[in-house]
């Protein structure tokens, strides 16, 4: 429990310097750009949200800390201030983009840590066979822009060979809902950025499974379960669960990188999650939205970092014991 | 102290080549480069032919050029980031782990902090503020992506400093009386090498990701070639569903060897660091030959040279030590 603890207030704490770069960044950059802005809006907006800008923006006469203060105020209220080129609330535009992100990302990763992880296991165990091949051959995918692995899988599956639908979550002739016509739609355009994102991240989760289970596989506790007569299964078994845990461990550092990685294949693939809204934020300068979604992506990842400590604390006795940070 | 040496291993012989055609390309692409990048003069969506090797961009640019100009500013800005963001690790990180107590607890918490934001987002944020000017300043990219990337390697060598701070050698030093900024640099640095370069070669490779990244999304000036901005033309121009390969898989390939490459060095230094992980990767021909059974399957890895390089087991995967 005291890790849990200390991992909390780790998460608050870069909450808030999250929130403070959110803060701080305009107020520090050269250049006025709140009047281009406001200049941009006329017209789409109310007086009140222009206030929400200027306020969101520094340009208000309170004070560099009544005006975080009432910046921070907002936040609690779910007030993350008003898009530029979609005049809408930042809020609502990431609450229909998020969801896509989440599932998309999320079973990627789960796909990639489990499959890498198994594989991992077997090259350490079988280590010096043929299947060393793989390494190299995996760091070559590690090193490859996640973009652009989807890019060039885009383009060999989806529009060359036509085994994939490209472009977008859903095919345009279903209605979204909770129907099965829905959900198989979503599903299939869903594979293959789902393949380019697993193919991206495996490579890491199965070198560091592999060198882990060549340290482990020198253990006592592994030669005892050989020389009790143990099937070979169980011998592999028992040495993987020990070797896991640094994987595990390691989980709630790599979502961050997986999570950058992955934002841009969303762009590839035109999927309507937060990595294209990004983008489109970006070019556009929108900078409400470009900070609203840096801190839904950061307080994100910092949930899914919790999980992942609170998985390795159920897995791992000692560091319940031990402050381990 | 330990000096590197990299086991002759195929894999690194492979990195090192793969690194040497790569800096070569970084010294004199710009000079072989037969044309100018920019200039729009000749016959735009052509294919590759003898004239242009890699065909012309929409704009009628040649292919070719872009990608060997390409090569410097690209590799200039990695090499740069990832030499900052080295330095401030060891310096965050061997202070951390030497000095120990509330310094130990601010430094560690400030490198937890940053590895728990997710980077390129903050990447984008950072520069997406950059007056237009700076973004086109390799200097300033570069120091924006060390900030952003500094994190991991200071934590990994924070974990080897306080393995080495009760050695003997550390304790003698202390016990003489020597300075404490001294023994952190003469006594613990030297011995943090491997680890230092493996840092190094991983600041790198996230260096060249991010600032491809940022290029291809078109947050560095347009104008100033790399291979993050070839890509973001070839994407803003549809090169990919219109079939033209030509624009946009050669400069994603020469980012993927470039990792490729600084990989397999690391795997180098990670044989070096932990010796099982080196008979680990022999062939069984090699095996043979130094009297190893031809499969290993169960207990210890044998340790090759085990006499000329002590096996640090505590070294390890960086994993493993926290």
């Amino acid at each position: 429990m005291r890790m849990i603890a200390r991992r909390l207030g780790l998460y608050a704490l870069t909450a808030w310097v999250a929130i403070t770069v959110n803060f701080v960044l305009p107020r520090l950059m050269p250049g006025n750009p709140i009047q281009t802005l406001i200049g941009k809006l006329q017209g789409q907006v109310t007086p009140n949200e222009i206030n929400a800008i200027k306020l969101s923006f520094g340009d208000v006469k309170g004070g560099f800390i009544s005006d975080y203060v009432t910046y921070i105020g907002q936040l609690f209220h779910g007030n993350l201030g008003v898009s530029i080129t979609l005049g809408a609330p930042v809020s609502s535009i990431l609450r229909e983009t998020v969801p896509w992100t989440v599932g998309l990302i999320g079973i990627s990763t789960i796909i990639s840590f489990c499959v890498g992880t198994f594989a991992g296991a077997m090259l350490g165990w079988m280590r010096g066979s043929r299947l060393d091949t793989l390494i190299p051959t995996a760091t070559f995918f590690q090193a490859i822009p996640y973009f652009f692995l989807g890019t060039v899988m885009l383009l060999i599956f989806g529009s060359h060979l036509g085994w994939f639908p490209v472009l977008g979550a859903y095919s345009s002739n279903v209605t979204p809902g909770w129907n099965w016509a829905f959900v198989g739609s979503v599903v299939r355009y869903g594979e293959l950025p789902v393949i380019s994102i697993v193919l991206s991240s495996i490579a890491g989760w199965m070198l560091g499974m592999r060198n882990m289970m060549i340290t482990m596989i020198g253990e006592d506790f592994v030669l005892m379960a050989v020389a009790k007569g143990l099937p070979r299964r169980k011998v592999i078994m028992h040495a993987a669960r020990n070797a896991v845990l640094p994987s595990i461990a390691n989980l709630s550092l790599a979502i961050g990188l997986v999570v950058s990685g992955a934002l841009l294949v969303e762009l590839v693939f035109n999927y309507p999650g937060v990595g294209d809204l990004l983008l489109q934020a970006v070019l556009n300068e929108d900078y409400p939205l470009i900070q609203g979604i840096f801190l839904v992506i950061t307080l994100t990842v910092l949930c899914a970092n919790l999980i992942a400590d609170v998985v390795y604390l159920a897995l791992d006795p000692r560091t319940r014991t031990e402050a381990a940070v | 102290m330990r000096t590197l040496r990299l086991p002759r291993s195929p894999k690194v012989l492979l990195g090192l080549g793969i690194l040497t055609f790569f800096i070569i390309m970084t010294v004199i692409g710009p000079w072989l480069a037969p044309y100018n990048p920019s200039a729009t003069n000749f016959l735009p969506n052509t294919g590759p032919s003898a004239h242009h090797w890699l065909g012309t961009t929409s704009l009628g640019q040649d292919i070719f050029s872009q990608l060997l100009v390409g090569a410097r500013a690209t590799m200039v800005v990695a090499l740069l980031a990832g030499l900052v963001a080295t330095a401030l690790s060891m310096i965050i990180g061997v202070a951390a782990g030497y000095l120990g107590g509330y310094t130990d607890d601010g430094l560690s918490l400030l490198s937890n902090v940053f590895l728990a934001i997710p980077g390129l987002p903050l990447l984008i944020v950072i520069d997406s503020y950059l007056p237009v000017n700076s973004r086109s300043n390799a200097f300033v990219i570069g120091l924006v992506i060390s900030l952003t990337g500094w994190a991991w390697g200071a934590r990994v060598l924070r974990a080897q400093t306080m393995s080495l701070r009760n050695r003997d050698f550390v304790e003698a030093a202390r016990i003489i009386g020597e300075k404490r900024w001294r023994i952190m640099l003469s006594e613990i640095a030297p011995n943090l090498l491997p680890v230092l370069a493996s840092s190094l070669l991983f600041t790198v490779l996230y260096a060249i990701g991010a600032y491809v990244t940022l290029a291809y999304i078109g947050l560095t000036s347009t104008s100033v070639w790399n291979w993050g901005t070839i890509l973001y033309w070839a994407q803003s121009n549809n090169a990919p569903l219109s079939n033209e390969w030509y624009w946009f898989v050669p400069p994603g390939i020469c980012i993927a060897l470039v990792g490729t490459g600084l990989a397999l060095v690391n795997f180098g230094i990670d044989e070096f660091i932990n010796p099982r992980l080196r008979a680990a990767g022999l062939t069984s021909k090699q095996r043979r030959t130094l009297g190893l059974p031809r499969r290993i399957r169960l207990g210890l890895t044998p340790v090759l040279r085990s006499a000329r390089t002590p096996a640090v087991k505590t070294t390890n995967a960086p994993a493993a030590s926290q």
